[in-house]
């Protein structure tokens, strides 16, 4: 057959210089081409990544939009301190939309199962409409999920902030399509073409600085679903759960009522490089009980205009 | 921020990416041989399996086999109509390489499809049915392939298991196969003989097919070279300015006290390069005034450098104080396009939303998004005769040749001699929506 030889002079770039490259281009477009746009950012690993990508695509100057925060109110407090702190040392202001406002003023509902990940979509929308930002960058990953599979980098949302997966615009060359009609916004997930194990080894190259609970510690849990579930004060155990204490970490930070810990003794960066590279399971699978609700439990929140 | 030197010794120098894209319709067992790359390859992992089992089972199929399709249809109604809907995005690694694969379903909407995949693959998989040979499908997909330019061909001869691994059932495909790229123009080919179904020349050479010579798809894949290599190799530099970087907002308090006083005037460009390779102190012109300066400064993600190539995204300070801004290109001096308002293009139409001669559009080349109007529309390509029909209209999944007149200069280029410079998008004007991929024709 005919295979052309080809001759290349070595300019090698690894995995994580192109990633990086590709996500500074995609945060320099939005900003370039929104009027104000804002960052998702819980302080779980992947917001952290894009707030880092962020601040270096503008270096020496700051980050050029603010982040906002869903805060469900179910948060672990560690979690919420890491968050306060990332946002002081980058000089970056913070919003805050929360679901327990929501709650108390009985626009929104407890549900019965005591999570309140689904809550976040009206607090988020509303927060978005209530800044007028116009981009909403987002640490979504495309290896996360089946639905989030086929997500755009940047992704239209209609006035009620819905993702319409059959209407998405096609995605060619490095040529990104923002453009929309008013009430309109779009979604923008620098990340998207990450997978886990690129984010853990962004993580350890750039010495990233991460919530505690990423890391081994030893925790009161009881084993629920199959995933060690912390005692806390949204999420205590029921009487037919034994408490015990474990030496645990997270793979994923999202409430304390929905997300389950790992047993683990990976207490720094290289070692949880390596045990993610050594994993058998999904972190999704490993340890969120709010995705094992329905195969299309992802896609069903996307179109509502979640995360 | 990390100096250069540490990061590239805690980086992996060793590990590159590679993003390939498959096309082929079901019926070619293309979502079988997603699978069974990403399974061989250890990319599955035991909980996706365990709910692929599941589901396959409740499906009806026989114990422990698996419908790999349900893990690339990550929609609702793909799972339920048993089609895949739009281009999906999958993640596997090996030794030395990442792999991005573009999952491009063959049947609905192909053109449109098949042009999301390859406008930023590498390579592209073609599997034919060993069965059935060269179809008018497979010259449809090679024909959208051979315009776009996709760097590299991988035609996968599949079910040669039911072929009874013979070499002249193979030989007859392959010979079609090298008609066809021979007739589109299409000078990197690799025929394999594989069964996705039993894993024959997937991951590793078959015994079963003793009489071909050549690699296994997987280690195709990891020895082909990637689009940044190639790019890199590209003499001319080219930065399309994204925006100035101006710290007007204040520094990053992450900026050393010692250095905050001479920062206080600092102005860069920022842009990713799109071809070539730019040095501290080359001499450098700007698109569209064509002013000669000098790079007197260059950063990787703020930290400096001496040297970037594509696809790297920099900031370039410029020696004297001169305007490059959003829309504008950094290019190695003497190396200048001329700005054109008149592109000579092929459009490839996307939107259901017949494009016609007059239209009013919006393009969008590299960083600069400027007024437009379709021309004249010229012809119609039609994929199975290979020829060029006249016609005033393009609807949806059609390609052919307009000439599209611009309400200013852009600095175009050939697509064949720079993906980037060559390349652009048709935008509606008022809704927003991308109507058309063009390219700039030879």
């Amino acid at each position: 057959m005919r295979a052309a030889p080809v001759t290349v002079t070595a300019t090698r770039l690894d995995t994580l210089d192109v990633l990086e490259a590709e996500a500074i281009h995609i945060i320099r477009e939005v900003v370039a081409e929104f009027e104000r746009p804002v960052l998702l950012f819980s302080g779980g690993k992947d917001s952290v990544v894009v707030l880092h990508l962020a601040a270096k695509a503008f270096f020496p100057g700051r980050v050029p939009f603010p982040v906002l925060h869903v805060d469900t109110g179910h948060n672990f407090p560690e979690v919420i301190a890491f968050r306060d702190e990332t946002v002081a040392r980058l000089g970056v202001r913070l919003e805050v939309a929360s679901v327990q406002d929501y709650i108390d003023d009985g626009r929104l509902h407890e549900r019965t199962d005591g999570t309140r990940n689904p809550l976040q979509t009206l607090p988020l929308l509303e927060a978005i409409a209530a800044g007028k930002h116009d981009a909403v960058f987002g640490g979504a990953r495309r290896d996360e999920d089946k639905a989030r599979a086929k997500e755009r980098i940047i992704s239209l949302r209609d006035e009620f902030g819905q993702w319409d997966p059959r209407n998405q615009r096609p995605e060619l060359w490095s040529l990104y399509n923002g453009r929309h009609t008013p009430g309109q916004h779009v979604r923008a997930f620098p990340i998207s073409n990450w997978t886990e194990l690129d984010v853990w080894r962004y993580l350890e190259r750039e010495q990233i600085p991460l919530p505690p609970l990423y890391f081994a510690h030893e925790r009161e849990v009881y084993a629920r679903d199959g995933m060690w579930r912390a005692v806390g004060e949204f999420s205590p155990a029921r009487s037919d759960e034994t408490v015990e204490r474990r030496v645990v970490r997270y793979r994923t930070v999202g409430d304390m009522s929905c997300t389950g810990a790992v047993e683990s003794d990976a207490a720094d960066l290289s070692s949880i490089v390596a045990e993610i590279a050594r994993s058998t399971l999904t972190e999704r699978g490993a340890t969120r009980a709010d995705d094992r609700i329905s195969e299309a439990a992802m896609e069903d929140r996307k179109k509502d205009g979640y995360f | 921020m990390l100096t250069v030197h540490e990061a590239q010794r805690t980086g992996l120098e060793s590990s590159t990416l590679f993003r390939f894209a498959t096309a082929g319709s079901v019926d070619d067992g293309k979502s079988t041989l997603v699978g069974r790359l990403l399974h061989d390859s250890k990319a599955i992992l035991a909980d996706q399996l365990e709910q692929v089992a599941r589901t396959s089972a409740e499906r009806g199929f026989a114990h422990g086999a698996f419908d790999f399709a349900l893990l690339t249809d990550g929609l609702r109604a793909e799972r339920e109509q048993g089609i895949t809907i739009d281009v999906a995005y999958r993640y596997f690694s090996t030794g030395n390489r990442s792999f991005i694969l573009a999952d491009c379903p063959g049947h609905v909407q192909y053109t449109r499809n098949m042009v999301t995949g390859a406008t930023t693959a590498d390579a592209v998989i073609v599997l034919i049915d060993g069965r059935k040979g060269v179809l008018e499908q497979t010259r449809r997909h090679l024909a959208v392939i051979a315009l776009l330019r996709v760097p590299h061909v991988i035609v996968a001869v599949n079910k040669i298991d039911l072929l009874d691994y013979a070499e002249d059932a193979f030989a007859r495909v392959a010979a079609q196969v090298e008609t066809v790229t021979a007739e589109l123009g299409i000078d990197d080919v690799h025929v394999i003989p594989v069964s996705a179904l039993e894993g024959d020349n997937i991951v590793d050479r078959s015994d079963r097919t003793g009489w071909y010579e050549g690699p296994a798809l997987l280690e195709l894949l990891e020895a082909l070279p990637g689009q940044d290599e190639l790019e890199s190799a590209l003499d001319a530099f080219r930065l399309p300015v994204q925006l100035v970087l101006r710290p007007q907002g204040g520094l990053s308090p992450q900026v050393a006290e010692e250095d905050a006083e001479s920062l206080r005037d600092f102005r860069a460009s920022a842009g990713r390069i799109s071809s070539g390779t730019v040095r501290v102190g080359d001499p450098v012109q700007i698109f569209p005034s064509g002013i000669r300066t000098t790079v007197s400064g260059l950063a990787v993600g703020g930290v400096p450098v001496d040297r970037a190539a594509a696809p790297q995204s920099v900031s370039v300070q410029l020696a004297d104080d001169i305007d490059a801004a959003r829309g504008a290109v950094i290019v190695a001096a003497d190396t200048l396009p001329a700005g054109r308002r008149e592109i000579d293009a092929e459009l490839f139409q996307l939107d259901a939303r017949p494009l016609i001669t007059g239209a009013r559009v919006l393009v969008k080349h590299g960083t600069a998004t400027v007024q437009g109007v379709i021309a004249q529309i010229e012809s119609r390509y039609d994929l199975d005769a290979l020829t060029h029909e006249p016609a005033d209209t393009l609807t949806a999944n059609d390609i052919g040749r307009a000439r599209v007149r611009l309400a200013a200069d852009l600095p175009l280029e050939r697509y064949s001699a720079n993906r980037a410079g060559g390349s652009f998008l048709v935008i509606h004007p008022s809704d927003g929506a991308t109507l058309a991929a063009g390219i700039v024709r030879d």
